[in-house]
């Protein structure tokens, strides 16, 4: 194997894993900066231990975030020096700029954040959750934005091979960029409100600490039901920008191989694409369905794979079929908020042990979702690393394959042990549950307080 | 030419504080298994929790920086020293973890070890860098071109134990601000103890290095420099004695400023003897730049936010300033 493979191998994996915790800690922050308001606005207790006890789960996926990511920066130059230097003068203020506004902004309060409840009064600390709230949206804002400047680059010219930034405001907000950094935010939400709720359906099963749990998973609903529905339209205008932006992606998506010349063309439901062969087997397809979602229009035309060379088509076998599982996941949060929607009508949020089970099952479903997400946006890209414009043959260092198999099998390994100790580590934290006897910090002591029913 | 050599000025200062912040918690690590029981390690582990991972941000955007103002710098480094910098990387993932998973688990034990051994050998490698980039990397055309294990040399080994020791020497006079009793007067010890390893591979790595980088020294004796060079060692030699005689009197501050003192004037030292070269041998800073405008952009945005950093880092520090009493053992 090359270098280059063994980078790309390496390079999906580990961000792969990173963005499990960003994912979260994002997604946590926003429902951090709601229950500390509600404490000091209603001054009940529960909402205090409620954040003691969630801020637990935070600062472990952080911790893993901010050593994971440091990894991604080090592999732009590590593993991919030819790419970095050329693209260098547009990509890498954008990398600067996360580094001043957002990790700094987090790990500067992130201190004052968990240990500063003894030290600093309540609208301090508040402020504090805030700003690192803040750091972890700056930070999405940032790397999305150089994210899709490689799916849609603009505001460059190129000399001697060199990128030379001519707009930076044309190269944050390039045409990918809204519905990308949109989509993302909103699977942080969504993925943090489906992790919260189902956590709390368990112990709700269990009849734990039934009234801290129904709290919590009141809240964690509410959020859901806001995101999933919006989130399935922004994924909606997402495709569409997909569609304008990169016709072989959107192509490769929906197994698209043939331009629709007099009829609609037809959703794939199902199917297993045969590259070799340029075609499908087993399809199962809707008519014109294709047409009407990406057009609007019942016999709208949608390029196919084949009006594209060979070499400058993506693996569709595997874009396909992420795509098709993001979406799945997508629509079942939107039907499971719809049941919601009916047991809080007819007032069973809570006593439903269907509903509550349900939850459970699909707790870590968001990270997958967000994963394949992932994988389709970056492997239907290939063969570009700069969309049109740079391959991704092009861009590996000139290093010996062995540095590579060398880093590739200590991270297999580190992150072995880092994520089973992650894993064995949360559940112990939710296993010995929250706290109600810890003293309140005498700053933290507000007027009128209301005592925690346990 | 103002404005890149404005660059490399930030650059440096953002590398000389990532040095100094992460080195103390770097050194407070590499002292970890010093300690006596548990409740010390407790403290130990206190004194720095609620900054080491602002702390470590310098170098992330550190990287950043060289990065976007300094592109062929980054890659070029950043290709030659792919296994120093990754087992740095490791050393910093295991360190890091280390504080979330100690707390929350029954396995103390085996992430002590995971927090001492991420620190050293962060530590070490990090001295493997800076060895490989005093003695020089072969780049062609703007890009690397020699072998994964340029950088396996005695020099850079032998700056890396010396990295260990000037961060043990930092994490000891931290500890002696932050804490108080028995682990404080251990640190006192410590600090005595590594300030002489210290002294002693500074005048073996000057010494040294001639051999392995010529340039350096012919750059070191020609004038202007000729001139002010002999400040630095003179600067590192006060720096020294303020170290020994603070320690003797029990001074609580005076040892980590003796520290710094030593640390500014090895590292002016050395960076006086590279200017104006990026990568030793013939890579300036000026072939290594960025485009102007990228430059400017990038420069516009430091002027306006690190201020603020600095502002609010500084402000974290005066919220948990003071000793690390026992019984505030941290917030879990
Ligand atoms: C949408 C969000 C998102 C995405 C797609 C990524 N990250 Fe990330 N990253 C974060 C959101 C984030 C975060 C939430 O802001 C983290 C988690 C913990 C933290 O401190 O910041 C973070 C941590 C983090 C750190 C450590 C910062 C520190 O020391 O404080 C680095 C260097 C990176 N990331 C770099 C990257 C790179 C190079 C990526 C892609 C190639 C990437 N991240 C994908
Ligand atoms: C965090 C979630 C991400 C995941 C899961 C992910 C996944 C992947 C995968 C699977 C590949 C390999 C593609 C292939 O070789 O076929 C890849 C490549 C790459 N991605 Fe991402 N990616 C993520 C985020 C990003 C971001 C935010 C950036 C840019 C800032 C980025 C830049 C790259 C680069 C430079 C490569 C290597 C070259 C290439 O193969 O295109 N990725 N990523
Ligand atoms: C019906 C619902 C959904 C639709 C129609 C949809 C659509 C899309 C589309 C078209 C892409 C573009 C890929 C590219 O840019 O090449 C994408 C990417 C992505 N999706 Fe979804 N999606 C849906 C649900 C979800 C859910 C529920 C999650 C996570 C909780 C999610 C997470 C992601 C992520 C992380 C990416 C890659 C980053 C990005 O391109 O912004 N999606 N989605």
């Amino acid at each position: 194997m090359d270098t280059l493979l063994l980078s790309r191998i390496q390079f999906g994996l580990t961000t792969a894993f990173h963005i499990i915790f960003p994912t979260l800690t994002i997604g946590m922050g926003l429902f951090l900066v709601v229950v500390e308001a509600l404490w000091l606005k209603t001054k009940d207790e529960l909402y205090y231990r409620m954040y003691r006890f969630w801020v637990k789960i935070f600062a472990i996926h952080f911790a893993v975030g901010v050593v994971t990511g440091i990894t991604l920066e080090f592999e732009f130059g590590t593993n991919f020096a030819v790419f970095s230097q050329r693209v260098a003068n547009v990509l890498a203020p954008l990398l600067a700029y996360e580094g001043m506004t957002a990790f700094f902004l987090e790990a500067g309060f992130l201190g004052i954040m968990l240990f500063g409840w003894k030290r600093v009064p309540p609208v301090l600390h508040f402020l504090a959750t805030c700003l690192v709230a803040l750091g972890a949206t700056f930070s999405a804002f940032w790397i999305m934005a150089a994210n899709s400047w490689m799916q849609a680059p603009a505001g460059f010219e190129i000399k001697d091979g060199i990128f030379m930034l001519t707009s930076l405001k044309k190269a944050i907000f390039n045409p990918a960029f809204p519905t990308h950094i949109t989509h993302m935010l909103l699977a942080s939400y969504e993925t943090t409100a489906f992790v919260v709720a189902g956590i709390s359906a368990y112990y709700l099963l269990k009849n734990q600490h039934t009234l801290f749990y129904r709290r919590s998973l009141g809240l964690a609903l509410i959020m859901a039901a806001i995101v999933a529905p919006i989130q399935v339209v922004v994924g909606d205008l997402k495709g569409l920008a997909v569609a304008e932006l990169q016709p072989a992606k959107l192509a490769a998506m929906e197994a698209h191989w043939e331009t629709n010349v007099e009829k609609g063309a037809e959703f794939i439901a199902f199917a297993i694409p045969d590259s070799e062969n340029e075609r499908n087997l087993y399809e199962i397809t809707v008519p014109n369905m294709l047409s009407l979602l990406i057009t609007h229009s019942l016999n709208g035309q949608i390029k196919g794979l084949k009006e594209f060379p060979k070499e400058d088509r993506p693996n569709v076998l595997v874009t396909f079929w992420t795509f098709r599982i993001m979406v799945g996941i997508g629509f079942l949060f939107f039907v499971l908020m719809l049941w919601a929607g009916h047991l809080w009508w007819r007032r069973r949020l809570f006593d439903s042990p269907m509903f509550l089970k349900a939850l459970v099952v699909v707790q870590p479903f968001g990270f997958a979702a967000t994963i394949l997400g992932w994988v389709t946006a970056e492997m239907g890209r290939q063969p570009w690393l700069v969309y049109g414009v740079f391959r991704t043959s092009e861009g590996a260092s000139p290093i010996a394959p062995g540095n590579v198999v060398w880093s590739l099998i200590m991270f297999g390994l580190f992150f072995g042990v880092i994520g089973a100790s992650y894993f064995y580590y949360t559940i112990q934290t939710l296993q010995k549950g929250p706290e109600f006897d810890s003293p309140i910090p005498h700053v933290q002591r507000l007027a009128d307080l209301q005592s925690a029913d346990k | 030419m103002f404005l890149i050599n404005l660059w490399m000025c930030l650059v440096g200062v953002v590398v000389i504080l990532y040095v100094i912040l992460d080195g103390f918690t770097l050194g407070v690590g590499i002292l970890f298994p010093f300690a006596k029981d548990e409740k010390q390690r407790d403290v130990m582990m206190d004194t720095i929790g609620p900054v080491w991972d602002a702390n470590q941000t310098w170098i992330v955007f550190g990287g950043g920086a060289l990065f976007a103002t300094f592109p062929k710098i980054y890659t070029v480094l950043f290709s030659a020293l792919y296994i120093p910098l990754f087992t740095f990387l490791f050393g910093l993932i295991f360190r890091g973890v280390a504080f979330e998973f100690r707390s929350k688990s029954s396995h103390t034990k085996a992430w002590n070890r995971a927090f001492f051994g991420g620190s050293i050998v962060a530590a070490f490698a990090q001295g493997l860098t800076l060895g490989a980039y005093i003695s020089g990397i072969k780049v062609v055309n703007g890009y690397f071109a020699g072998g994964a294990f340029d950088w396996l040399t005695p020099f850079n080994i032998m700056v890396g134990l010396a990295l260990i020791a000037g961060y043990a020497l930092l994490g000891a006079a931290y500890l002696i601000i932050k804490t108080t009793g028995e682990v404080q007067a251990r640190a006192y010890l410590q600090a005595k103890a590594s300030v002489w390893a210290v002294a002693a591979f500074m005048l073996i790595v000057s010494i040294w290095t001639p051999f392995v980088a010529p340039d350096i020294m012919k750059r070191w004796w020609s004038p202007p420099r000729a001139y002010f060079e002999w400040l630095f060692p003179l600067t590192g030699a006060i720096g020294f004695i303020m170290m020994l005689r603070s320690i003797k009197a029990k001074r609580e501050m005076m040892p980590f400023a003796s520290c710094l003192v030593m640390f500014f004037a090895a590292y002016l030292g050395l960076q006086s003897g590279i200017y104006p070269y990026a990568v030793l041998p013939d890579l300036t800073i000026f072939d290594a730049a960025s485009q102007r405008e990228t430059q400017i952009i990038t420069l516009i945005g430091a002027l306006c936010i690190l201020p603020f950093v600095l502002g609010y880092t500084i402000y974290s520090y005066w919220v948990f300033r003071g000793k690390v009493a026992e019984d505030e053992a941290g917030y879990h």
